[in-house]
């Protein structure tokens, strides 16, 4: 790269030519596609001049309206890569027979699973979560933003620079080959010396920041800024799953960053936490990541409970059933999701006496799940039952939620768990709950509140277009699954012998071809409604009947949510004051104090970014000066003590005018 | 719940009031979310502390605690941090009676107390490197310097904080958002004495026990 190679190596560390995959073409082409199509998207941006548009009401917004679509954007982007590497496995696993080796090397394969399991978990599920919450939470309970706005928008552009990390890692160098929770020793040093296992350490690390500040976030505004007259037990029930769901975030994330910085330590110090040498205890990092990781599932499922809680009561047009037991349920599920971790690994070999415990506790869960599913289907029973789209994924999600559910318990008695342990039945379980729990809540989600953040509905044929594909594309994806690892066939094979089995991959790649077409039904469903958003246009604000708080206000909501703060009576909030002949305001406005843009935290996410990439690649002296810099520019930025404006009350009196003339239209 | 209430005759206005017609003032939650934020750092610090508990005895041959810890140097080192709390105690009561360049000299003492606890540690880490007792020598060397070494990278970035701290008193005075903030250190700097406590007793003096 340069006449003296110290210096080279200096600057650049380790990146050398050879880490870009001119050899490989399928990233090639992959390289060649993502670049084309994003120098499209970039010219297309300055052809219509979006760039200020883009940074001055998105990428600098502390408005968690905002921030909560741009979390949603994210996830949904890396879902398609998640999906890709998804159906590149399905493919490789319904060929690779006998003489045919398939088109993935295990080499190669190996980062794909990884990056699947990464992907999925940390830039898909916890971005779509996050931005739900984000989004919903503060209008549930009335408030105008959450408690620290632009915290905030730090907290998504750290997710950003995580998920950009894991993507550069397919063109410049490679990715962990270990498993998405990269288990040393074959993530230490001496087993993985290449940039893959820093390229999941750095990532994970810095979107960790996010994820936890966040978490902290969503908590202090859900405890402290509710309207007055909404007491605990009349917080909705997706603001109560968004509780437990931030205070395990809150206790579990640091134990996340706590066991990856060791593994960093052991990688870029020599230490020896996790090697076999020295002392070093292997096993160690399995409980601690363990003790983040189960917790971590119920992160991603309690909101989506929270999600099925919200439609079923609107589409049921009845008032959720049990309610009580509804919250208590999501709290035992909170404090027992810490005394589970152990049924990850039964097999370690700890003894009868802490494999019964953990077994014991494991199946303990099911109860609270199964009082919820109760509840829901009596919430459903002499309801005035609707199916939208939302109430669909619903359905789907009862029955497949309850398959998942009771594989689960048959993984949870150790025994049984000595045989089916890393087979192809735990990853149908898994996806059986990730997918039937934790994706179909998060798609009902998104086509209950989508006309809230947009102002109009998404389209219902391509949504249950989409449905359908999904719903059987999944059964046929993983059933096979379960069978197969019931005849004892592991996980993370890239090639198989026995030309019998290939018959259920070969079910299980249609299944996957399946959900592809509900993805792209999905996309379609997005670019339909927004040609038709006229049509779909929601002027009333209530689109499905709704019955909290964020159904009072218009969609998509002011700036400030909400023109006079709710005061809240019942638990159906917004419910209560339809049945009440409740008139807005149309008069006597006042001004509203609201946090001010800033462009802070993009900066620092940007500079997070080449932190990362620098301390992957071993360049020291970027690495110093980027973290120098990181300083700086969080020290400056609490130097700026003018965080605040007014929106002055003319603004809102021509806002709110502009909405009652809508009303009048239209209702 | 006592949730049902009578629900007023079609066209009849409803004699709840449905909403506020001032603003709204939830209380402030930055001290809340930063007690938060410090019990997660509890967590982290709660891990290292496990792990040196599984590890403190993997010596793997090398140099065990007792023959390693210096415990008159590290009294020495637990006394500033100590009184380093309580200056900053004081350097809080001035806060509260508005005494601006009285604060300013209490945290200024507190820095350089911070500042005397790094250099004990770092020369306490010198000397092991030097002798042979690095983390790279046994687990229970690695879990050592991580432990000891994170609360000290915590009472660093504590003295960078507490400078910014003061230029910003130095600049704008003791208003509201400056004694937030100086609220928040407070707490983060108590926090790290608690941990040293901890660290005291369970890696110093448990670790030269026989």
């Amino acid at each position: 790269m340069s006449d003296s190679p110290d210096l080279a190596k200096l600057i650049f560390g380790r990146l050398t030519w050879d880490a870009i995959p001119f050899h490989e073409p399928i990233l090639l082409w992959t390289f060649v596609a993502v670049a084309a199509g994003g120098i499209a998207l970039l010219a297309a941006l300055t052809y219509f001049r979006l760039w200020g548009y883009l940074w001055r009401e998105w990428f600098t917004s502390i408005d968690h309206k905002k921030i909560g679509v741009m979390y949603m954007v994210l996830g949904l982007v890396m879902l398609l890569r998640g999906f890709s590497d998804a159906i590149m496995m399905r493919m490789q696993q319904a060929v690779a027979f006998g003489h045919v080796q398939g088109f993935l090397p295990p080499h190669h394969y190996d980062q794909i699973f990884t990056a699947h399991g990464v992907i999925m978990i940390f830039f898909v599920a916890m971005p779509l979560v996050t931005g739900l919450m984000n989004f919903v939470v503060p209008l549930q309970i009335g408030a105008r933003d959450v408690s620290f706005p632009f915290l905030n928008n730090f907290s998504f552009w750290m997710t950003t620079a995580g998920a950009a990390l894991i993507m550069m890692s397919l063109f410049v160098g490679e990715f962990a080959r270990t498993g998405w929770l990269a288990y040393p020793p074959l993530s230490g040093i001496a087993q993985s010396p290449d940039v893959g296992v820093d390229y999941y350490i750095w990532g994970l690390q810095i979107a960790g920041v996010g994820t936890l500040l966040s978490g902290i976030n969503l908590l202090v505004t859900i405890i402290k800024m509710r309207a007055p007259g909404m007491t605990m037990m009349r917080m909705p029930v997706f603001t109560w799953t968004a509780l437990c769901t931030n205070v395990l975030i809150v206790a579990a994330f640091p134990v996340l960053t706590a066991v990856l910085a060791l593994l960093a330590l052991d990688r870029y110090a020599g230490t020896n936490f996790f090697t076999t040498t020295l002392g070093g205890d292997a096993m160690m990092y399995v409980n601690l990541i363990w003790i983040w990781g189960h917790p971590e599932v119920y992160i991603l499922i309690l909101p989506a409970f929270g999600i099925y809680s919200e439609v079923v009561a609107t589409f049921s047009r009845k008032r959720l059933f049990g309610y009580t037991s509804m919250v208590y349920a999501t709290v035992v599920i909170t404090v027992l999701s810490y005394l589970v971790w152990l049924h990850h690994f039964f097999t370690m070999g700890s003894g009868a006496s802490v494999n019964s415990f953990f077994g014991i506790t494991t199946m303990i869960i099911s109860i609270p799940t199964g009082a919820k599913i109760f509840n829901w289907l009596f919430t459903m029973y002499r309801g005035r039952i609707t199916f939208e789209v939302p109430m669909l994924w619903t359905v789907a999600f009862m029955v497949t939620f309850t398959i998942g559910g009771m594989t689960g318990v048959m993984l949870a008695v150790p025994p049984a768990d000595f045989a089916l342990h890393n087979s192809l039945f735990l990853i149908a379980h898994f996806h059986n709950v990730i997918i039937g729990g934790v994706l179909f809540g998060l798609f009902a989600g998104i086509n209950y509140w989508f006309p809230k953040a947009f102002g109009f509905r998404l389209d219902p044929f391509w949504g249950k277009v989409s449905f359908w594909f999904w719903v059987v594309g999944f059964y046929f994806a993983f059933m096979p699954l379960y069978v197969l690892g019931l005849m004892g066939v592991t996980r993370r094979l890239n090639h198989f012998e026995d030309p019998s089995l290939q018959i259920w991959f070969q079910i299980a790649a249609f299944g996957a071809l399946l959900i592809a077409l509900g993805i792209g039904a999905m996309l379609i469903q997005f670019y339909v409604s927004f040609r038709n958003r006229e049509a779909l246009r929601d002027h009333t604000g209530d689109p499905w009947g709704g019955r909290t708080l964020e159904w009072s206000t218009s969609s998509p909501p002011p700036a400030y949510n909400f023109a006079f703060t709710p005061r809240v009576h019942n638990r159906d909030a917004w419910w209560q004051m339809k049945q009440h002949n409740y008139e807005r305001p149309t008069a006597a406005f006042i001004a509203i104090h609201m946090p001010k843009n800033t462009g802070a935290g993009v900066i620092l996410g940007g500079i997070s970014t080449v932190l990362g990439f620098a301390m992957i690649w071993h360049m020291w002296p970027l690495a110093v000066l980027s973290f120098i810099a990181l300083l700086a520019v969080a020290i400056g930025h609490t130097f700026n003590y003018q965080r605040d404006y007014h929106i002055p009350a003319d603004e809102v009196s021509r806002v709110e005018a502009a909405r009652s003339e809508l009303l009048a239209n239209h209702v | 719940m006592s949730d049902i209430q009578a629900i007023p005759l079609p066209g009849q206005p409803s004699t709840l009031s449905f909403h506020l017609s001032e603003e709204h003032h939830p209380q402030h939650g930055t001290l809340l979310g930063f007690w938060l934020y410090l019990m997660s750092d509890c967590l982290v610090f709660a891990c290292l502390f496990a792990v040196y508990a599984v590890l403190g005895r993997n010596y793997a041959g090398g140099p065990t605690g007792a023959q390693i810890f210096e415990l008159p140097v590290v009294a020495l080192n637990t006394a500033f941090l100590l009184l380093s709390s309580i200056t900053y105690g004081f350097a809080m009561l001035e806060m509260q009676r508005n005494g601006k360049r009285a604060m300013l000299a209490w945290l200024a003492i507190t820095g350089l107390l911070g500042a005397g606890f790094l250099f004990l540690e770092l020369r306490e880490f010198g000397h092991l490197i030097a002798i042979g007792a690095g983390p790279q020598r046994s687990a229970f060397l690695s879990s050592f310097f991580t432990l000891v070494g994170t609360h000290g990278l915590h009472v660093t970035f504590g003295i960078v904080w507490l400078v910014t701290l003061m230029v910003q008193v130095g600049k704008k005075g003791l208003i509201a958002e400056n004694k937030r903030r100086l609220m928040c250190l407070s707490m983060f700097w108590h926090f790290l004495d608690v941990v040293w406590i901890g660290v005291f007793s369970f890696v110093y003096l448990m670790g030269v026990l026989p």
